[in-house]
């Protein structure tokens, strides 16, 4: 055992000069780096007491009780505390339709999906605006943290996916208005970057607008978020329709298919399976992108940490750097599971089709 | 014969940019007529019958297929491609999906057929083609013949009045042309009519009605086989055999 690993250690690390160099050179980065982290961030750490007091002092890390004293502004922002039932039913109908919508073996997927892209969106709206008679309204100006980011990351991924399949199409369309429009769509998108659209959409777009006509700022965030990531989402899919032969359209309209049950039966479900990476790492960076609604006044998830961290009952030395870590390990939880969940799927759809 | 064309090409054109693809084509097929179009390549065999369900589009000239001309209706188009079959070189199966679904896709979407109804006939297509026990495998795990005896397949369960083949044996390994060939052999004994592209002379000598052999655009000699092999009309047609046969 011992003798392998040295072998190993040689065959790989210590072959040549150059390589025993990187090795070093590498450890002593990792070095310098792990051990303080994990000393801050543990050791050195205050895991509890109230207050700035507690974590004011020299020789002492991040200061965690600020997270779990202000967990819930982070979570719901400043969502009326006696209302924040309704968030978490909310959250809990649309885990109860994503959990057996994830797992392959659950049956049912079409109505699952249906429950998940139309049924639960309505019912998630009315419980959190309150926007019935009967429930108390809570204007969006409250709406915060994590519950905001996740509105406007589910949004944007749930809009952008189909609008980015159909853009997709009508590029690769042989009618030429359609192939034009779709073209000019998805170049102007991508053309201008997402703080621009934002402050459009917050800022520009009421001008525009007659008085009478009040669009939500979430809204219009909303909007703007949904076609700026279409546009993405559309190369995605579009890299993928390029992947697959023309004989398969030619075999599927020989048959007799029109063209939306070429395109739905035959050509998509094999051009999404080429571009699942793509289209995941669309979702993830659409969901980072989502810290940019800061700059139009919308506190999601980072921003209502940062909120928090200008509260002078918690401000201290360390605060800040907790607080930022804490957020950057949430966002990192939401992400690594979406590429693990692509990593799975990917194996799964690539078991039965061999090329 | 005092049958009526089920196909009918008059005078047809095509040009794709300044190419000049088929020349004033004309021909008419029998129903049940066997034809085998012959020609060297780039000569605008596949581009013909390629007009006949519509996947390319003709420039001048009519063609009818079973009474319905084709033009830019796409009604028409669809009812056209309904009722003839094709196979393709690249056999050009969905690779999605298993070799039975490969079958029953067309008739449960297009002919609207109960699943159960499209399985018992896809099943039966596939075992006249030889290959039932591959039914639930997916298209990459089978050898090319095989594949293409599921091309087959999956053309016969939409039920068509008429099979087109695209240069079915082409990107076959030698061993496995006799096996696709034995099946179109069979598809014409019972009657099928058939346009089949091929270089494959044995076979047009074993089934054709007619040889239709084509050069630069044009159709250059047609002739029942025995006639057309052994006493070829044209200096084309004569260098052409002298070529093929010879290989």
């Amino acid at each position: 055992m011992v003798t392998t690993s040295i072998k190993w250690l040689r065959r790989n690390l210590f072959s040549n000069w150059w390589n025993t160099g990187l090795t070093v050179l590498v450890l002593y980065v990792l070095w310098s780096a792990v051990p303080p982290f994990i000393d801050w961030a543990f050791v050195s750490a205050v895991w509890h007491g109230e207050g700035r007091a507690a974590c004011l002092g020299p020789g002492k890390g991040a200061c965690w009780p600020f997270v779990y004293a202000n967990l819930d502004q982070f979570i719901y922002g400043r969502y009326p505390a006696e209302l924040r039932w309704r968030v978490n039913v909310a959250f809990l109908l649309g885990l109860a339709g994503l959990v057996p919508m994830l797992i392959p073996r659950v049956p049912a997927k079409f109505w699952n999906l249906g429950y998940l892209v139309i049924a639960w969106p309505m019912i998630a709206i009315v419980l959190i605006s309150g926007d019935r008679p009967g429930l108390i309204g809570v204007d969006t100006d409250l709406w915060g943290g994590l519950l905001v980011t996740l509105i406007v990351a589910i949004t944007g991924i749930v809009a952008s996916f189909p609008l980015g399949v159909l853009l997709a199409l009508g590029r690769r369309s042989e009618m030429p208005v359609i192939r034009s429009l779709s073209t000019i769509f998805i170049e102007f998108w991508r053309g201008v970057p997402l703080i621009t659209v934002l402050f459009m959409a917050s800022v520009m777009l009421p001008l525009f607008l007659p008085r009478e006509i009040h669009l939500d700022n979430l809204l219009r965030c909303l909007v703007g978020v949904a076609l700026f990531s279409s546009a993405y989402m559309a190369e995605v899919v579009r890299g993928g329709l390029q992947a697959v032969p023309r004989g398969q359209i030619e075999a599927a309209r020989a048959l007799g298919l029109s063209y939306w049950q070429t395109m739905g039966l035959v050509v998509l479900p094999q051009a999404l399976r080429h571009v699942i990476p793509g289209i995941v790492n669309t979702f993830i960076g659409l969901f980072k992108d989502t810290t940019l609604v800061l700059i139009v006044g919308l506190f999601d998830f980072l921003g209502q940490v940062r909120v928090q961290l200008s509260d002078m009952h918690w401000s201290t030395p360390q605060g800040a750097a907790t607080g930022y870590v804490f957020a950057a390990f949430v966002y990192w939880v939401f992400c690594f599971g979406m590429s693990r969940y692509s990593a799975f799927m990917e194996r799964r759809l690539n078991k039965g089709m061999v090329r | 014969m005092t049958k009526s064309p089920i196909i009918e090409i008059a005078h047809v054109d095509k040009w794709y940019g300044d190419f000049h693809a088929l020349k004033d084509v004309s021909l008419s097929v029998a129903e049940g007529e066997r034809i085998v179009i012959a020609g060297p390549s780039g000569s605008g065999k596949s581009t013909l019958i390629r007009c006949i369900n519509r996947l390319e589009a003709h420039d001048k000239g009519r063609i009818a297929v079973d009474g319905i001309e084709l033009t830019e209706d796409l009604k028409r188009i669809d009812e056209v491609r309904r009722e003839v079959g094709m196979v393709f070189q690249q056999f050009n199966l969905f690779p999605h999906m298993t070799v039975l679904e490969n079958c029953t896709l067309a008739p449960i979407w297009v002919r609207k057929q109960p699943q159960e109804e499209a399985e018992a006939t896809a099943m039966r297509f596939l075992e006249r083609v030889r290959i039932p026990e591959q039914a639930l495998k997916y298209p990459g795990q089978l050898s090319g013949g095989q594949q293409q005896r599921v091309a087959i397949a999956r053309a016969l369960c939409m039920n068509p009045k008429i099979m087109l083949f695209d240069e079915p044996t082409s990107a076959l390994d030698p061993e496995m042309i006799k096996e696709v060939l034995d099946v179109m052999v069979g598809l014409a004994n019972d009657g099928m009519t058939m346009i089949c592209v091929t270089h494959e002379m044995g076979f047009a000598r074993e089934v054709a009605d007619r040889v239709v052999f084509m050069d630069q655009g044009e159709i250059v000699e047609e002739a029942p086989p025995a006639e057309f092999f052994t006493s070829p009309k044209s200096e084309r047609t004569k260098a052409f055999l002298a070529q093929i046969l010879r290989g």
